[in-house]
């Protein structure tokens, strides 16, 4: 393993310019969010920890198959009783005041949201939020426009949505399911993921504060078999899960054969491509911003980095000067890039992916960084010579760790790139248009990004091939999804 | 990098010129190859480039960091005034503020120069003696550039006789948008002799180039024909500096000592007016060419009310509270 030199103390230390914590009051423990209530749940509560400290934050119940039946009783109450019969314009109305609450309250969801995830303030502030405010005024938009949207006449809601959602970007997955269910007419119960729940909670507050009527939205804690009580409930008319593959096809399995109506989005290993006549600064920040947003935790980074031999070398000697400058620590520091793991278990995933990768023979590389002594922490870490048939080529890691592969010709680019079982996103880099437009045609994967990476808008829809799941969410595709007679 | 020398090119035609350092020794044989060399950079995308600059705008530069980076960008400042009403008496008022800027807190560092017009170079010269203040001066045609040849060089001899040790000239932007490449080359060597021992600035003047991909080969050229400097803009015309232009100007030193192993400085000019602006800058050096530029030495701001607000944000540091603009000198 090879480590950069430890750089010369620095002219210019940016002194700590932590974000303050006492904007947001977290309560020693919480219940479900269950019919406009916060009430008990009946399993063994969870503790959700800070990760970049492991300090404990705060405790929250775990719901059993009798709290998840009364969370989906209250929402089939509030879907046949006030939600579906609601003029559209109201509930459009509800969404808005939602959005706006969002956005009001934003400083105390980015500082919540990177306590209880371990994301960069930056980040959370800066994408997290803004992202999720801008998902329900989109959905708020459409609430009374559903007949124009291309999907028939009069599309009707499916109903009761159950929705379970991962630990990488909580509040925002909870916008993207939230917001569209609602905006077509459906109520949800929704489980935010064991190590990350408190944003859900304090988003069931909003929805207090926006008056919503009790039951349109339901939130309930607790780990896998939680999740497992929601998508198999008898009377959940839709499930849609964001998360690994692993869980993704177990749900399919039991939702098989139902009524259900079912969108996955799971994982994903993306091809990011630079050719040799790329903007060679500007791509190498969109390797950056592509492998360690949100320390990879995100399923569509471009955790594949495919670089055209010419330029192999000036690429990876630009990337990790690049890396170099990048800032590791308190996730709460305004100034920081990098912040901490989600959960010990995934570390150890990071770390025996990164191990194996070493010992299949690639070569990992890694900048001088110091890691906090307590928390969860993977520094980025960047594989050269890493072959197709390496795992850390293969499987999703989930974590700040590139694999850089070359290519020789446009036709070997496009093969390796679609060599995976994914197909969720791709990246393409060069300053010839017409070459864009070529490999983009050829690419299978469900978003390619042309000279940028992990950008997202609720316009677009977003979802994968392959084992990346089925389904879209965002745009119009993602109003389907929750519509009679859509998808 | 590519480079494709121009076969047609005689041997016998190339012109006695002033070789580039290695390894681009051959990239002037001839404007083919010149232009080839140029393009071959790697292009710039302007979104991504703003995108970046925007993140780095996001930096929080607070209490020691802060109070750093504003003595740091007063030491870097270049003084200046270059209007047609100057006078000597409002050079001598500039030197003073340039010797002490604020009267009030003997602690704060002096500018790094006091930019003028060539003619009042010698006032300055006089009224800086002993300080260790450079005197910069502008010359060839500044701003536009439109004169000869020879008039460019006396504008340059006659600062330098008049006392300048730096000189800020300004590149022909008209044979540099019509292609003549080698043309805006050979003037720059030429200045360079010219300046004798004074450093050279080559104002590239990127609010007239217009696309980042213009300022990275501007930026190369003006190197390639050995300025110490690369200066964005005469301040006359707008936009003068930008973020985006800084960064691809930063990068293209940072590469070109890469390359070649000679720092060429950077001067960003025109625009730069709060303490604000001038901190987003030095972050943008710190973290894309790196701490080796964070010197007056290879990081210069051409301004005039910069110096004020930044004396302001330093009495704010020290004292708490915000003064107000009687509380520094009218220049």
């Amino acid at each position: 393993m090879s480590t950069q030199t430890p750089p010369t103390h620095s002219l210019f230390e940016y002194a700590p310019a932590p974000e303050s914590r006492s904007i947001v009051d977290i309560a020693p423990s919480y219940g479900l969010f269950v019919d406009g209530e916060f009430v008990d749940g009946s399993g063994t509560p969870l503790k959700t920890v800070n990760p970049a400290t492991e300090e404990v934050l705060s405790e929250v119940p775990t719901a059993t198959d009798a709290d998840v039946d009364r969370a989906v009783r209250a929402a089939r109450r509030a879907f046949t009783r006030v939600w579906g019969p609601m003029r559209p314009a109201d509930r459009g109305k509800y969404l808005f005041r939602i959005a706006r609450l969002l956005q009001e309250r934003a400083r105390e969801f980015a500082v919540l949201e990177s306590l209880d995830n371990g994301k960069p303030i930056r980040e959370s502030r800066d994408v997290d939020v803004p992202l999720a405010a801008a998902h329900f005024f989109y959905h708020a938009g459409w609430a009374d426009k559903l007949d124009w949207a291309g999907l028939g006449p009069g599309p009707r809601p499916l109903g009761v949505a159950g929705q379970v959602i991962p630990w990488n970007f909580p509040l925002l997955m909870l916008a993207w399911k939230v917001a569209p269910a609602l905006a077509t007419g459906n109520t949800v119960v929704l489980k935010p993921a064991e190590t990350t729940p408190l944003t859900a909670l304090l988003f069931a507050e909003v929805c207090r504060q926006a008056d919503l009527p009790p039951g349109v939205v339901n939130i309930v804690t607790g780990a896998g078999e939680t999740g497992r009580a929601v998508v198999e409930h008898e009377d959940v008319d839709k499930v849609a899960f964001t998360g690994s593959t692993e869980v993704g096809r177990s749900i399919a399995r039991s939702v098989a054969g139902t009524r259900k109506r079912l969108t996955l989005e799971l994982g994903g290993k993306a091809a990011n491509i630079v050719f040799d006549d790329a903007p060679i600064d500007q791509a190498v920040e969109g390797i950056v911003q592509g492998i360690f947003f949100n320390q990879g935790h995100v399923c569509c980074a471009g955790s594949r980095l495919l670089v055209q031999e010419s330029v192999h070398e000036e690429v990876i000697a630009s990337l990790q000067r690049r890396i170099g400058t990048l800032r590791l620590g308190d996730p709460l520091d305004k100034n920081t890039d990098i912040g901490a793991i989600n959960s010990a278990e995934q570390l150890a995933r990071i770390r025996e992916l990164s191990d194996i990768g070493e010992a299949e023979g690639a070569n990992r590389w890694q900048p001088a960084c110091e890691l906090p002594e307590r928390g969860y922490w993977f520094p980025p870490t960047v594989f050269t010579d890493v072959s197709p048939a390496h795992r850390i080529a293969r499987d999703e890691v989930f974590g700040p760790v590139l694999s850089v592969l070359t290519f020789r010709t446009p036709d070997e680019a496009v093969a390796k790139a679609n060599n995976t079982t994914y197909g969720l996103s791709a990246g393409i880099w060069t300053e010839k248009g017409s070459r864009i437009l070529a490999i983009a045609d050829r690419l299978r994967a469900g978003v390619v990004w042309a000279n940028t990476f992990n950008k997202f808008d609720p316009t677009s829809p977003f979802g994968g091939y392959k084992q990346s799941g089925y389904g879209h969410e965002g745009g119009r595709h993602g109003l389907a999804a929750y519509l009679e007679g859509g998808q | 990098m590519t480079h494709v020398l121009d076969p047609r090119a005689p041997a016998a035609a190339i012109p006695p010129r002033r070789e580039p350092p290695a390894p681009y020794r051959d990239v002037t044989r001839s404007d083919a190859a010149f232009r080839a060399f140029l393009h071959g950079l790697p292009g710039v995308d302007q979104v991504g480039a703003e995108a970046r600059v925007g993140v780095l705008g996001t930096r929080s530069i607070k209490t020691t960091a802060k109070a750093w980076a504003i003595d740091t960008a007063i030491s870097m400042v270049d003084l200046t005034t270059l209007e047609g009403a100057d006078t000597p008496g409002k050079v001598r008022s500039l030197a003073a503020k340039a010797r002490r800027p604020d009267p009030g807190d003997p602690t704060t560092p002096q500018v790094a120069a006091v930019c003028v017009y060539g003619d009042l170079a010698g006032v300055a010269r006089e009224a800086l003696a002993g300080t260790g203040i450079h005197v910069a001066a502008v010359a060839t045609a500044f701003p536009s550039g439109r004169a000869s040849r020879e008039v460019k060089l006396a504008d340059v001899r006659d600062a330098v006789a008049n006392g300048a040790d730096e000189i800020d000239m300004v590149i022909d932007r008209g044979a540099f948008l019509s292609g003549r490449h080698l043309d805006v080359f050979d003037e720059i060597v030429a200045v360079k002799q010219a300046c004798g021992d004074a450093h050279l600035k080559v104002i590239l003047e990127t609010g007239e180039l217009v696309t980042l991909d213009n300022v990275r080969r501007a930026s190369w050229l003006a190197m390639l024909a050995g300025g110490d400097f690369i200066k964005t803009s005469t301040g006359k015309v707008s936009p003068a500096a930008t973020l985006p232009v800084c960064l691809v100007m930063m990068e293209a030193v940072r590469d070109f000592r890469a390359a070649t192993g000679r720092q060429v400085g950077v001067k960003p000019a025109g625009g730069i007016r709060t303490t604000k602006d001038a901190v987003k800058h030095l972050v943008l050096v710190n973290e894309v060419a790196g701490p080796d530029w964070l010197s007056p030495d290879w990081f210069r701001f051409g301004a005039s009310s910069l110096l004020n607000d930044l004396l302001l944000q330093r009495q704010k540091l020290r004292t708490g509270h915000y003064s107000g603009p009687d509380h520094v000198s009218v220049d």
